[in-house]
């Protein structure tokens, strides 16, 4: 797996050299970017399912006749909905369930494959886990501080993840994400009746909603620091070795 | 290089031919063992078919969620008014008594029950979880006759495969396969939180198919048709869901 260990001091030296060095193997870049087109799907597709009832509860049911968690200040699909407006959305819950499921195998087979990749490759032990001393305060809050001070990442990043990074992926790949599909599962009857435990630990199928919907939130914003972080450490050389999967030097981007 | 570009494209090609002979021998399966829904054709077929093999597959002899009689809502919430139509009406005034639930199809012997008569089979009862696909819910005790005692009192032929129940509502009927039909949860519901079916909720007859989502539920049901095939309903997807956009298949 040569292309896919980052040696940091040699890519350094092959960029010096003037050319481009490996940075991501085909396996993370395919599916980085399978991910990204089954996200955007589910985004769009959620908030449309969302719309036809944009109001949580907590715990097994909940309906417009009981009170509400919280409400979104928006307006429904659904003439049912109480929401202060005047007028009520088109209804798109169809197309919009056919494709939120028919996505979510598409996107779980994608992380199936990233997840035993990562663990045969040791992808995740190389590349994602911090190093012990990369864990202490000192070092987390050197970090933290350059990146509320929007300083740009150091030429070696390019090569490896920094710690906030690092523990940014760990938790959208481990937390965020089985998370989000767990909820989901939640929601279905059927599945449900076979596997009651999957949503009896989250107290009820509307607390499984209520965390899909926040889990997913959490998601958007990470996706949104996800872009930002992109352009400020070089948007073309960082599209290009999610791309390409090589990366050149930062000055060549200048 | 050209060495190892030519391993990559063989190796390439007998994995691309091994996936496709896997898939076509999954699809044989699949289709044997009658895991494919009736909707699976279209951009969403395959979605849809992984999801109701899948679910058919861990699911097929699971039980609902039941739950202790503390927790049935005080608020089940009706989501639409009963039929306005005069023949509805006319039913209403008359108490229901002349109410029919016609069974026919592939059935040995084709029958009508009143709600009288079918109130002297012996009833179930369940406190289960209604969940609509908009994503509110509530929990209500459910009677009536398990719909397999009803299947069982006309003899169903053992070609069978879907039962299709259609309502006085013309643009509302929907099927399930044996598997929800034959399921011990599966009721003729004529009774909720211990009364009468209440209008709103589909009285006098409504279906409940409580591992399925509230749509699957229809209300007002006046006709069941047992069937190998749903070719011949509608546009052939097995329901008015799909021909509205919405899934046949409504497990999840």
């Amino acid at each position: 797996m040569a292309d896919s260990a980052v040696f940091p001091s040699r890519a350094a030296a092959i960029v010096a050299a003037g050319k481009s060095a490996p940075r991501h193997t085909a396996i993370v870049r395919v599916t980085h970017w399978i991910t990204t087109v089954c996200f955007l799907a589910l985004l769009v597709s959620g908030i449309e399912i969302l719309i036809s009832h944009p109001r949580f509860y907590w715990g097994e049911t909940g309906n417009v006749l009981t009170p509400s968690l919280f409400a979104l200040p928006i307006p429904a699909s659904r003439p049912t909905v109480p929401t202060g407006y005047g007028y009520v959305l088109p209804d798109q819950n169809g197309w919009s369930r056919y494709l939120h499921f028919q996505v979510a195998w598409v996107a779980g087979f994608t992380g199936l494959l990233y997840a035993v990749y990562g663990l045969v490759t040791r992808h995740f032990r190389k590349n994602l886990l911090p190093g012990g001393a990369d864990l202490s305060w000192r070092a987390l809050s050197h970090e933290i501080a350059n990146h509320l001070r929007f300083k740009r990442p150091s030429e070696a990043e390019a090569w490896s993840y920094n710690v906030l990074q690092r523990l940014a992926y760990l938790f959208v790949i481990f937390v965020l994400f089985p998370l989000v599909i767990w909820t989901g599962l939640a929601m279905s009857p059927a599945i449900a009746s076979a596997f009651p435990a999957v949503v009896t630990v989250f107290g009820g199928q509307q607390s499984a909603r209520t965390i899909h919907f926040f889990v997913s939130v959490f998601l958007v914003l990470f996706l949104l620091v996800h872009i930002v972080m992109v352009c400020l450490a070089g948007f073309r050389n960082r599209m290009r070795a999610m791309i390409t999967g090589r990366a050149g030097a930062l000055k060549e981007q200048a | 290089m050209s060495n190892l570009s030519r391993r990559k494209w063989i190796t390439g090609a007998i994995a691309a031919t091994a996936g496709a002979s896997g898939l076509a021998v999954a699809a044989g399966l699949a289709r044997r063992y009658g895991l494919i829904p009736p909707d699976h054709g279209g951009i969403y077929g395959a979605g849809e078919t992984l999801t109701y093999a899948s679910q058919r597959l861990l699911t097929s002899h699971s039980l609902a969620r039941e739950f202790p009689r503390s927790q049935i809502s005080k608020a089940p919430f009706a989501n639409g008014e009963p039929p306005r139509d005069e023949a509805f009406q006319r039913l209403q005034a008359g108490a229901f008594a002349d109410w029919r639930l016609a069974v026919d199809g592939m059935v040995a012997h084709p029958a009508s029950f009143s709600l009288a008569e079918l109130k002297t089979y012996p009833s179930g009862s369940q406190i289960t979880h209604l969940a609509c696909e908009e994503g509110w819910s509530f929990i209500a005790e459910w009677t009536g006759v398990p719909l397999f005692q009803v299947l069982n009192a006309v003899g169903i032929l053992p070609q069978a495969k879907y039962v299709v129940y259609f309502s006085i509502q013309s643009d509302w009927w929907d099927s399930v396969d044996m598997a929800d039909a034959l399921h011990p949860q599966t009721l003729v519901a004529y009774g909720m939180n211990g009364g009468e079916l209440p209008t709103g909720h589909g009285g006098p007859l409504r279906l409940r198919v409580p591992r399925q989502l509230g749509y699957k539920s229809v209300k007002y049901i006046t006709r069941l048709t047992v069937t190998d095939s749903l070719k011949g309903f509608g546009k052939g997807l097995g329901s008015a869901s799909p021909e509205a956009g919405y899934a046949w298949y409504a497990g999840i």
